[in-house]
């Protein structure tokens, strides 16, 4: 993917709604990617945890509006523990679940659940999935 | 002696095997197990955005709960609950303006500041009992049993709510070598098992959770022993379905570590609830002649 980054395209309003979100300063990120090495999920995202914060940093909200790599997220804090720029990552990412979800769009529809897994599934993982992919 | 104990909503359920094994094993020890009296579900996960504080209430109200009751600490054991409570209490404890809020968004409760001490049923075993009287009390040793500390995600991050730092397993270890059994190391202890990603996720497909048992199986891990639910979940109950989808080679048996100290302490199956384990975890036990009691 090839990113032509100019003064028109960087969106100053979407860095500081993603840093007031999240608690967390997305410029700080010095790209080192140890995120993208400690993520168990990485492999099963369209784009790594690392490319993910980079997009941020210029607030290219429309790049990273259809991924997968926020919804992936487990939020095990792996990559909060070892950035070496004390970024919470794993705070970003919910920042970016709850722009979508805030807007009152599902990623999951609990309907669609089977019975069977319901039945299945322990408590806390129906209460955390609601809590993640659910508006 | 007696605790103020969270057992929190999956541990009444589907994970009473977590949840008994280890009130009963805390009884043989000489403790007494006093659960507080209208709890309610912790949250399961944190929430991570700077401006929700409306999911600290749930959290929070447990604590309220716990003081009420005139508790200095509140004992919890599911991973996700623990995780849940020490961060919410963080938030009571360091943050006013945001303390302030909640204090003042709960008309009929009193209010709190983090008086409690959250702790985990690892840490008070290990700082009130010990290992050495642990080990005392054992009569049935897991002797030859290979097993293997899983923490997974939230036993240990952040790092500032953690049991331990992170990386090491010690607590867990100290308890099952008390218990006699042979701990052994892997590479994915604190990894993460998949979590509440299996409701988006077909049954055995869960590549974390197959990865995690994969790494277990090739350094020679006979059993893993966990504290969390979904843990048990992801890696245990779904070890058929990972093999019937060629995810992963071997099983290997999942226990909450509660259910090893209980058989260990030589107490009745029925504490252990086997039944809503993986079904090959009875048999690796018995097969070591440590489920003398159950058989």
């Amino acid at each position: 993917m090839t990113l032509t980054i100019t003064a028109q395209t960087v969106s100053v309003e979407s860095i500081e709604k993603l840093n007031e979100l999240s608690g967390e300063s997305v410029k700080k990120c010095m790209q080192c990617a140890t995120c993208t090495g400690m993520c168990p999920m990485v492999q099963e995202m369209d784009f790594s945890p690392r490319k993910v914060m980079h997009l941020s940093q210029f607030g290219l909200m429309d790049k990273l509006k259809d991924i997968n790599t926020y919804w992936k997220c487990a939020s095990c804090h792996a990559c909060s523990v070892r950035c070496p720029r004390g970024i919470d990552i794993a705070k970003v990412m919910e920042a970016l679940r709850q722009q979508v979800l805030r807007k009152s769009k599902n990623h999951i529809e609990p309907s669609e659940i089977s019975a069977e897994q319901i039945t299945e599934l322990p408590q806390i993982a129906l209460v955390a999935g609601f809590r993640k992919f659910t508006s | 002696m007696k605790i103020s104990y969270y057992p929190g909503c999956t541990l009444k359920t589907k994970a009473r095997n977590l949840d008994r094994a280890a009130v009963a094993s805390l009884e043989a020890l000489g403790v007494g197990v006093n659960e507080i009296e209208r709890w309610n579900c912790c949250g399961a996960v944190h929430s991570l955005t700077a401006d929700d504080l409306i999911h600290q209430v749930g959290p929070v109200r447990n604590l309220i709960r716990a003081k009420e009751q005139g508790a200095e600490k509140l004992v919890t054991l599911c991973s996700m609950c623990y995780n849940t409570l020490a961060r919410a209490n963080r938030i009571m404890q360091n943050d006013p303006v945001k303390r302030d809020t909640i204090n003042r968004f709960m008309d009929e409760e009193i209010d709190y500041a983090g008086e409690v001490e959250v702790v985990h049923y690892l840490t008070y075993l290990q700082q009130e009992i010990g290992w050495d009287k642990v080990k005392e009390q054992v009569k049935v040793p897991m002797t030859d049993l290979k097993v293997a500390p899983y923490y997974g995600c939230t036993l240990q991050r952040p790092a500032e709510i953690g049991i331990e730092p992170f990386g090491s397993y010690a607590l867990m270890a100290g308890l099952l070598e008390a218990v006699g059994a042979t701990v052994m190391a892997f590479d994915a202890a604190d990894k993460c098992c998949g979590s509440y990603q299996v409701l988006g996720v077909p049954a055995g497909e869960n590549s974390a959770g197959a990865a995690i048992v994969n790494l277990a199986a090739s350094a020679g891990v006979e059993a893993l022993a966990t504290s969390c639910p979904l843990c048990e979940y992801n890696l245990g109950k779904q070890q058929q379905q990972m093999i019937d989808k060629g995810k992963i080679a071997t099983t290997i048996p999942t226990y909450y570590f509660t259910q090893l100290l209980a058989v260990a302490l030589g107490l009745d199956a029925e504490h252990c609830h086997f039944e809503l384990n993986d079904p090959q975890s009875a048999g690796l036990l018995r097969d070591k002649k440590c489920l003398a009691a159950a058989a």
